[in-house]
């Protein structure tokens, strides 16, 4: 097999395994919105990046962290409703995004940062990658009970002795982290994507949360897998066509759950 | 006097502007129960807040006895659909180990439902995992919102007798909010009537009449306000099967 096939199947398998159960997370707490806000702010750091001439890798996890932040600030604004303030920050950062990206006058391809380009992704890449999944993974099996217990009641979580403020926002460097690591592999457009379609998937199959971690985490691997599949055989764009391979699963998953009784 | 558990002293909230509490004054012994009522709005849901210390009052003082263990239960719990959670898993988030949970599940009278999911329980019995929840901190203050919330008369009933009992086993203090202005615990030892500031207070017999209840909930409501007591020749048991009288309670 092609060394550049090695590296894309493994940074993809890679952001899936962690992708899964974050996406858990953010489902049970429907956060998928927010998680596409972040996703959309990462453009914006990649065009700091390449402003300031930097690893957009950094600029764009402290952009996500920033925009983050803002949204922790501006939440419970009385003539401000949550899902208009996310969109909001999701496109105007997107927007900012493109025209900074115009304003650099650089000659970069606008579509690998929107879609991903993980046929690109070199041993340099695969490394950083790997690391930050080995980190969020790591932070994941650490942190899953009091994140579970604050996805349940807050409330009841800090009465029990949780530092909720804290862990929401290591659940925010996590999602920031997964961000900057996932634009290699389907783009800012598509990240959400990974994370709440799997989740979806494994929702039917699950009677527990851990479970629906595990199934989550192997189909996000399997949609990878496929993914890359597709796009080899007919020259289409990987990320999109993970993006394909998860969807179907999903169709497929709810078709099975109804023809096989639990 | 019981050992003092929680005192507030003077206690003012302020939220955006609006004083939600001002000066609320409470008192909280062991083995102890103090029903808190009061119309909605009135700022109820805010004094458990500060009771549990998730709420810093702006002037005033809470005291808490040193090593105190709060058990909450809150008033709603509404799992989204989309996370499956069994009552057991639910409990085991509190930091319990196995053994404690059985127990604590067969203490609300829970004992089969370990493996249930929580999205498929009646409204009784979701309180009843939420109030097998506090217990699991070895409370030596019970904090309950709204304990019998979505729960039929006789489920209430029984509730009722199963908070009076706990409060005796455990040697607990309870802290309970309710809106219901006309229908408080019998066992209750105080009632605090609120509204933004403390009405009136006292033994549940004293209140009904208290020209400041009155007031606030007119004559009509003070009338009718109703003790639960052991009247009848039978019960309910906490799933709605008759029990004939064996002369308890």
């Amino acid at each position: 097999m092609a060394d550049f096939l090695l590296y894309a199947l493994a940074a993809g398998l890679v952001v899936a395994a962690v992708a899964g159960p974050l996406g858990t997370l953010v489902v049970w707490q429907r956060l998928a919105y927010f998680g596409d806000t972040l996703a959309h702010s990462a453009l914006l750091g990649t065009a700091l990046g390449l402003l300031l001439m930097v690893n957009p890798w950094w600029t764009v996890l402290a952009v996500a962290l920033l925009v983050g932040g803002i949204l922790a600030l501006l939440q419970n604004r009385p003539h401000l409703s949550a899902d208009s303030l996310l969109g909001i920050i999701s496109h105007s950062s997107l927007a900012i995004g493109l025209v900074a990206i115009s304003l650099t006058r650089l000659r970069v391809d606008l579509n690998s940062y929107l879609f991903g380009d993980l046929l690109a992704v070199g041993p340099a890449d695969l490394g950083l990658i790997g690391l930050v999944g080995a980190l969020i993974a790591g932070l994941l099996v650490r942190y899953w009970d009091p994140l579970l217990a604050i996805t349940v009641h807050a409330e009841l979580a800090a009465v029990e002795g949780l530092p909720v403020v804290r862990l929401r926002l290591l659940q925010l460097v996590m999602l920031a982290l997964l961000v900057a690591a996932a634009m290699k592999v389907v783009g800012v457009l598509l990240v959400t994507a990974l994370l709440i379609i799997p989740a979806n998937c494994a929702r039917p199959w699950s009677n527990t949360p851990e479970r629906m971690a595990l199934l989550s985490a192997l189909g996000g691997a399997a949609a990878v897998v496929c993914g890359i599949g597709l796009s080899l055989w007919l020259d289409t764009p990987t990320g999109a066509s993970v993006v394909l391979c998860a969807a179907l699963a999903f169709v497929a998953s709810l078709t099975l759950r109804r023809l096989v009784p639990a | 006097m019981p050992e003092s558990l929680l005192s507030l002293d003077r206690v003012t909230v302020r939220l955006s502007n609006r004083t939600v509490l001002e000066q609320v004054s409470l008192e909280l012994r062991r083995g102890q129960i103090v029903t808190v009522i009061g119309p909605n709005g009135a700022g109820k849901s805010t004094l458990v807040k500060v009771a549990l210390g998730l709420v810093k009052p702006e002037t005033g003082t809470v005291h808490s006895a040193a090593g105190l263990r709060i058990g909450y239960m809150p008033q709603r719990l509404h799992i989204e659909p989309s996370l499956p959670l069994t009552v057991a898993r639910f409990l085991q988030l509190g930091g319990a180990g196995r053994s404690a949970i059985d127990a604590a599940l067969a203490e609300v009278d829970m004992a089969r439902f370990g493996g249930n999911a929580l999205q498929a329980l009646s409204g009784g019995e979701l309180q009843r995992v939420l109030l097998a929840r506090a217990l699991l901190r070895q409370p030596d203050l019970l904090v309950l919102d709204e304990p019998v919330q979505g729960v039929d008369l006789a489920g209430q009933t029984a509730m009722y007798e199963l908070i009076a009992d706990l409060r005796l086993r455990h040697h607990c203090g309870v802290l309970m909010v309710s809106h219901d202005l006309h229908w408080v615990m019998a066992k209750t030892d105080q009632v605090v009537c609120l509204n933004h500031h403390v009405c009136c207070q006292g033994h549940p017999e004293h209140v009904g009449n208290d020209p400041a209840y009155q007031t606030l909930f007119g004559t009509s409501y003070a009338r009718s306000l109703a003790l639960y007591q052991h009247h009848h020749n039978h019960a309910h048991d906490l799933h709605g099967h008759v029990v004939e009288d064996s002369g308890r309670g």
